[in-house]
């Protein structure tokens, strides 16, 4: 059974269609990589899914069952990386995880633990008394991961959690990733990187001007491509034979 | 930890760590409140009068002119140094003296005959300094006194007085009026002529007063049991007042930098109720509204022996609803901003024209009528007016509760707007 299910989510801004009809599905324990040029509606669908924007039409279910307003437990079952550093750069480490453990009311030695299994993950543990702004964009992206797994979420949303990194900090991310998903997480991924999609997901999901284009494994997607365009390709060749060579705004 | 208190700690330990924040609102508001207490709460009790720099110039040299200086000169409102009219002119347009008074040739003679009404008035120049135009009125008023004074003794005891008299009889025989008016008059000027000739006349005459005001003030300044005006408590109501409002201002372009930083999808995918989230960042502005006015009247207290004679629990009242106040403000200012930099000069100039016509800065009797009853709309009034309440003027507490009540209100009205216009949708 899905854990969580995105049924025909639409959302329009004014007259701009951002999301159109969007539907797939993601299972615990699976990585779905949410891919698509600027502007598509990645961004606006893990808006929805998080709660964050309401859509026009269509529902999220969590475990089969919509969310009721902001204060449903159900959403202690999401975590949320956005893309933004979305931490308090005055702030030590602890104190950012500490103050986000808290809106999930964790507290005590739960809060602590939780703290510190995070900050282990994310191999931040010996940084964790020293202000955030004191750290360097791989770190920060690092401890943006943990403050969305303190309340050991079952969906980890995560919207291009490695824009901006070095190789060694994106390398470390992968591996946080990976050691999420053995433990059962199920892990929706926004990218813009196909080399990343290629190596962690088990489904890909193309999405542009709204809608989802082609929902499958890789290997579905290069033979789909490799029918019209002869030969396997790799994930960018799918990607663009899908999206199109014209720019994006 | 409740999300509450998580949202309550959270503000105050950004708000502390942050050494800039802390100074502009606890540091500046002491330093400018005892600056301008300094200046309204006048002279001290060793210190001098400050006076106004008067520069004179007698051209007449006449025992009328020559009065008029030696009195302006004894006057202790004014600082007064003689000299050239192009010297005098020059000290005004530099600045060195607010109002220079020029004595034309021949003032005396023609006074004396102005004085009963049969010669022209001859003017006294006074060029001035138009950045300074209160101190223009005061010495208007000041030397219309010592002019007066200086004229009438003269014309009632004086040589040219005594003189004026031996020439206007003939001229009253002369004319053409009423027979009976004539002999009265004429018999009133005999009596004066008599009065003058007494062997003890001349004796007197350097003692002689002239017109002189037929009154004095007793003036009662209308403080707490009758204890000295303490200029410090108003001084540094005000700039409680505005500080706290600038902090809460940055609260409020700080909640639009946390939406911007990507912060508010962190809050708001959390299950945290939308009025908790508002009630965290209410709460945490009182407390730290709060504490700049409680640091400030305690620097206030030990330093300048500021007193809260209207009652403790008056003054907590009021503190605590202008603590609500700014903190719901700063609310405000994160619904209805844009973007931080155009939140933060359009709140700066709010808060600026808040505290103007609150009556932070200057007493508001120099606005104008209409200006003065559109303060009644200015949270900040009400603030300073319940905080002087509480202060100086020592009224009871019960003259806290209709300023807290507004200040209530205006929090309410703030809130209410914000929760109204809040952008909760995280696009």
């Amino acid at each position: 059974m899905a854990i969580l299910d995105v049924r025909s989510l639409r959302k329009s801004f004014g007259r701009v269609v951002a999301v159109d009809e969007v539907s797939f599905s993601l299972e615990a324990g699976r990585l779905v990589g949410l891919l698509g040029p600027n502007g598509a509606g990645k961004t606006t669908t893990v808006s929805m899914i998080a709660g964050l924007v309401t859509p026009d039409k269509g529902e999220v279910l969590i475990a089969g069952r919509t969310l009721q307003g902001d204060t449903d437990a159900g959403k202690r079952r999401i975590g949320l990386v956005p893309q933004d550093l979305a931490l308090y750069d005055e702030l030590s480490a602890r104190d950012n995880l500490r103050f986000f453990g808290a809106l999930y009311s964790l507290s005590g030695a739960a809060l602590d633990t939780a703290i510190a299994g995070a900050l282990e993950l994310v191999e931040l543990a010996d940084r964790a008394r020293d202000a955030v702004k004191t750290f360097s964009g791989g770190m920060k992206r690092r401890l943006n991961l943990a403050a969305g797994l303190l309340h050991d979420p079952d969906i980890l949303l995560l919207d291009e959690p490695t824009v901006g990194v070095d190789p060694q900090s994106r390398n470390a991310i992968f591996g946080n990733l990976e050691t999420l998903k053995r433990a059962g997480k199920a892990l929706l991924y926004t990218t813009h990187y196909m080399e990343e999609a290629e190596r962690l997901a088990d489904r890909i999901v193309v999405i542009d001007h709204g809608k989802v284009i082609a929902d499958d494994t890789l290997d579905g997607l290069q033979m789909r491509v490799a029918a019209v365009a002869g030969g396997r390709a790799n994930l960018e060749t799918v990607f663009l034979t899908l999206t199109g060579r014209s720019l994006r705004d | 930890m409740t999300p509450l208190l998580a949202l309550v700690r959270k503000d105050l330990l950004l708000f502390f760590n942050d050494r800039r924040s802390v100074i502009v609102s606890f540091a500046v508001p002491i330093a400018i409140a005892s600056f301008f207490g300094s200046i309204f709460n006048g002279p001290s009790r060793n210190g001098e009068r400050a006076r106004i720099a008067v520069v004179l110039v007698d051209q007449d040299d006449s025992t009328i002119s020559k009065a008029i200086v030696a009195s302006a000169q004894s006057d202790p409102n004014l600082k007064v140094t003689a000299t050239d009219p192009e010297a005098a002119r020059t000290a005004v347009r530099r600045g060195r003296a607010a109002v220079a008074v020029i004595i034309p040739k021949g003032f005396g003679e023609a006074a004396g005959a102005a004085f009963f009404g049969n010669g022209e008035k001859p003017s006294l120049d006074m060029p001035y300094d138009p950045s300074r135009n209160t101190e223009l009125a005061m010495v208007r008023g000041v030397m219309t006194q010592h002019v007066m004074e200086a004229v009438s003794r003269e014309m009632f005891g004086g040589a040219q007085g005594r003189t004026h008299i031996e020439q206007i009889a003939p001229k009253i025989e002369a004319s053409g009026m009423d027979a009976q008016q004539k002999q009265l008059l004429l018999q009133m000027l005999q009596s004066v002529r008599r009065y003058y000739d007494r062997p003890e006349a001349n004796a007197q005459a350097q003692n002689r007063g002239g017109i002189t005001m037929p009154y004095t003030v007793r003036e009662e300044p209308m403080t707490a049991a009758g204890t000295a005006y303490n200029g410090y408590a108003h001084s540094f109501s005000g700039m409680g007042i505005q500080f706290l409002l600038f902090a809460m201002a940055n609260l409020g372009v700080e909640m639009l930098l946390e939406r911007q930083r990507g912060l508010w999808k962190r809050l708001r995918s959390a299950p945290v109720s939308r009025l908790t989230l508002l009630l965290g960042k209410g709460i945490s502005g009182a407390i730290i509204s709060l504490l700049i006015l409680g640091v400030c009247f305690a620097f206030a207290m030990i330093v300048f022996g500021v007193r809260i004679q209207g009652g403790l629990l008056g003054f907590v009242g009021v503190a605590v609803a202008c603590s609500m106040m700014a903190s719901t403000f700063g609310i405000l200012v994160a619904a209805l901003g844009n973007t931080p930099a155009t939140a933060r000069g359009v709140t700066t100039l709010a808060v600026l024209m808040m505290v103007m016509l609150g009556g932070a800065w200057v007493p508001t009797f120099i606005f104008p009528a209409w200006l003065q009853q559109l303060t009644v709309i200015v949270p900040v009034r009400w603030a300073v007016d319940g905080l002087d309440a509480m202060t100086w003027r020592g009224i009871g507490s019960s003259g806290a509760i209709l300023p807290s009540r507004i200040l209530l209100g205006f929090a309410a009205a703030f809130s209410v707007v914000a929760a109204m216009r809040f952008r909760w949708e995280e696009s």
